[in-house]
């Protein structure tokens, strides 16, 4: 893991890539990161950095790479999955994060996304199934409710090495 | 990092030695892991693949992967057991030899059995045609039952008796294929339990934990974005198309139930027609396929494509009936998912039938005893004097074009038609547009194979083989024609419910290759004149004779076990047990009813 993060360093800094941060736009170049929707929000969960700018410690690196591996329980994934998912970084996905996360999935581009109605009933039937104190939000032991009983999560929230 | 090492600066020697020693240890241990993982066959591959092309592509390879184990631990199995004392006998190593008990009481007639064997040269287009009907220079070779008339073997002193092995192995062999997809189904049938008893979860399930991160290739992440489009848009239709089916009146309804039923009436018409065909299509095969002159090979292509004949009708029906449901279902009205269902069971059922129905002709001629043909013998010893040879010929006719078929179509049917798309750009080839890669309809053309091998393994031993060549070689031509010629389908197949159905649908197919080994092994007299069977009236009285044999003390305790008076107190209690067991889990189900009312 240390050779990977190195390579993304330029020449220079690579003696002290301990300490160095590596910029927002190396990172997404990693082929893991460059075909999903969410590298953005990735970047920005696992930054460290005071800045603001989703740049990445050779921890924060490791962070990201020790949840996404086989071996992270799903109580972790699904921790950093509601901090992926929560667009606005308000603690609790509501309808404006919904939306945002269905666009992600369905893909760039007018033609690709939902129209109106559809994402309003889209959304409907999601609040339905996880909402269980009924007040809009999905907070975050809801989210991991839900995510407990659904087969795919385990399956596919993984990076295989 | 920091706080780890301060605290261990403060522990004590011996903890420090122990730490670092777990850590090396659960290094090695990772490495051990990531080295093993090339040894799994097809690693790497599969790996790619689910990175291209999602995880529901790669469940089929992986599928593809099981089958080729599978057929290689049964291969290895009949080899050990039945070909390899055989062998071993005739090379005379050890100091073994053969005993060949020729058969009592039974009339001279039944025994005559002169297959026509070339020896010495033969014209190369004979070669071929014997090479792909199994006739000739093969049958009297290890592939075929015939070869194995050999009553006893020993080694040094030991007697090793091969009527008992061939049986034995048999059963082996279905019992470890049973239990080993049992086994592995055992994942996949608790998640989708778990997955069905929450219906209403589904659209969580598809938002949450939708995207594929094992994803790395940019247009596999486009085509993954449009599934999940279509799959989301496709559930809110259905959705709004369950309200409306709720609110049709009586007479819609009326009118919808009789159209399914003259549907199902059309369905099952074309089935019959189907099977009739094939029926008369392997009666006309076996009267017409008979020896021809050896130079002539005009007359010995023509016996060819007569000895081929059942297999391509089967392969037709295979072909035309998917076309055919799926047109149809179309007026049925049902939900999109139920229509995929209910297209898949049909397509299901053509293919594992037709094999049924080709054995059972075969079978039924074998045992054609109209007008005294039988006499003697119990079965047909005219025309099949080895008829346990024969049913493994065209077992091995049916594999050897299954694959013909397998190969030539991605040659001649994908490859032209990619290059029309992609260099002509007139608008009815657009129209068609590219192949998909639909899994489904591979994978039930890999279970026919299976089928087929199980059933032919105990007329043709070494058919295993031949089948994991067989399926070795498929992974390689199907991964090259998912990644240059077809696309995948725009319907996507969620992972985790489909290795569930391969599995349940192998395991049909095995269930369903009981039945002709059934009535082949306890019904149908085995043949006098090859055979390790010679001596017994049907291949099932090895078991009995060797059962007479035992000690006295273990005699009785068998004829007690198959006894009505263990058998019914031992069936009561089996069901006993069921009905605990479903009663706890729908205890269960309601306990967590009752926890979910509370949160809330």
């Amino acid at each position: 893991a240390y050779k990977r993060f190195s390579e993304l360093l330029p020449k220079e800094e690579r003696e002290n890539a301990c300490s160095a941060r590596v910029p927002k736009s190396h990172i997404l170049t990693l082929p893991e990161l460059r075909a999903n929707p969410f590298q953005h929000r990735i970047c920005h969960v696992f930054s460290t950095s005071e800045t603001g700018d989703d740049s990445m410690s050779f921890e924060d690196f490791l962070d990201m790479l020790s949840v996404f591996s086989d071996s992270a329980t799903s109580d972790v994934k699904s921790h950093y999955a509601f901090r992926i998912f929560d667009f606005n970084d308000d603690g609790t996905l509501d309808r404006k994060d919904l939306e945002q996360l269905v666009n992600c999935l369905t893909g760039q581009g007018e033609e690709s996304r939902l129209n109106n109605a559809e994402m309003e009933q889209l959304i409907q039937n999601i609040l339905e199934e996880s909402d269980i104190d009924k007040d809009g939000t999905i907070n975050l032991s809801e989210f991991q409710h839900v995510v407990s009983r659904s087969p795919d999560f385990a399956r596919c929230g993984g990076l295989q090495r | 990092r920091a706080s780890q090492q301060a605290e261990t600066e403060r522990l004590s020697r011996w903890k420090k030695w122990r730490r670092t020693s777990s850590k090396s240890l659960k290094k090695a241990l990772s490495e051990v892991k990531g080295l093993s993982s090339y040894l799994v066959l097809w690693q790497r591959d599969i790996h790619s693949i689910e990175g291209k092309f999602g995880t529901g592509i790669q469940s089929y390879f992986s599928f593809l992967r099981f089958l080729v184990l599978l057929n290689f631990i049964i291969f290895i199995l009949m080899f050990s057991f039945v070909t390899l004392p055989i062998i071993i006998s005739e090379s005379g190593i050890f100091n073994s030899t053969a005993a060949y008990i020729s058969p009592k009481n039974i009339e001279d007639n039944c025994t005559i059995y002169e297959p026509s064997g070339n020896k010495g040269l033969v014209y190369f287009s004979a070669f071929l045609k014997d090479l792909f009907s199994g006739t000739g220079f093969l049958e009297m070779t290890s592939l075929f039952y015939g070869y194995y008339s050999v009553d006893a073997v020993g080694i040094s002193i030991k007697g090793y008796d091969l009527p008992l092995a061939y049986l034995l192995t048999t059963f082996a062999y279905l019992a470890l294929s049973f239990l080993w997809i049992i086994k592995r189904s055992g994942e996949g049938f608790m998640q989708n339990l778990v997955h069905d008893a929450d219906p209403f979860q589904s659209y969580c399930n598809k938002v949450f934990a939708g995207w594929d991160f094992c994803i790395t290739d940019p247009s596999a992440a486009r085509l993954k974005h449009r599934s999940l489009h279509y799959e989301l848009q496709m559930d809110l239709q259905e959705e709004k198309l369950k309200q409306k089916r709720a609110e049709r009146t009586m007479k819609e309804k009326l009118q919808i139930y009789s159209l399914r039923i003259f549907i199902n009436i059309i369905v099952i018409a074309i089935l019959s027609g189907c099977f009739y065909s094939i029926y008369r299509v392997t009666v006309f095969s076996q009267e017409n396929s008979s020896v021809s002159i050896r130079n002539d090979t005009g007359t010995d292509s023509v016996n060819l494509l007569v000895q081929y004949l059942p297999s391509m009708v089967i392969t037709l029906a295979n072909f035309i009936g998917p076309l055919i449901f799926s047109f149809l279902i179309r007026f049925e009205d049902y939900t999109p998912a139920f229509e995929i269902k209910l297209t898949l069971m049909r397509c299901v059922f053509v293919r594992l039938a037709s094999i049924g129905v080709l054995l059972f002709s075969l079978l039924s001629q074998i045992s054609d005893c109209g007008t005294d043909k039988c006499e003697p013998c119990g079965y047909n010893y005219k025309l099949y004097p080895c008829w346990e040879s024969d049913v493994g010929q065209e077992m091995y006719k049916l594999m050897i074009f299954d694959f013909i078929v397998i190969l030539a179509v991605p040659l001649f049917l994908d490859y032209p038609r990619m290059l029309l798309v992609t260099h002509c750009s007139c608008k009815l080839i657009q129209w068609f547009g590219h192949q998909e890669f639909g899994i489904s309809d591979n994978v039930l053309e890999i279970i026919y194979g299976q089928t087929i091998c199980w059933i032919g393994t105990f007329f043709s031993p070494l058919l295993p083989a031949i089948a994991t060549i067989k399926y070795f070689i498929i992974f390689y031509i199907k991964k090259m024609v998912l990644i240059h010629v077809r696309r995948p389908a725009a319907r996507p197949i969620r992972a985790s419910g489909s290795n569930f159905f391969f599995l349940l649908v192998l395991l049909i197919g095995l269930i369903l290759a009981f039945i002709p080994l059934g009535i082949s092994i306890a019904h149908i007299p085995s043949s006098k004149a090859c055979g390790p069977f010679r001596n017994f009236t049907t291949s099932w009285e090895v078991i009995p004779y060797k059962i007479l044999q035992f000690p006295t003390g273990v005699q009785q305790v068998l004829f007690g076990m198959a006894s009505e008076a263990f058998a019914v107190p031992f069936f009561m209690i089996i069901c006993i047990i069921m009905f605990y067991f479903i009663a706890l889990a729908r205890a269960h189900k309601q306990v967590v009813e009752q926890l979910r009312e509370q949160l809330v």
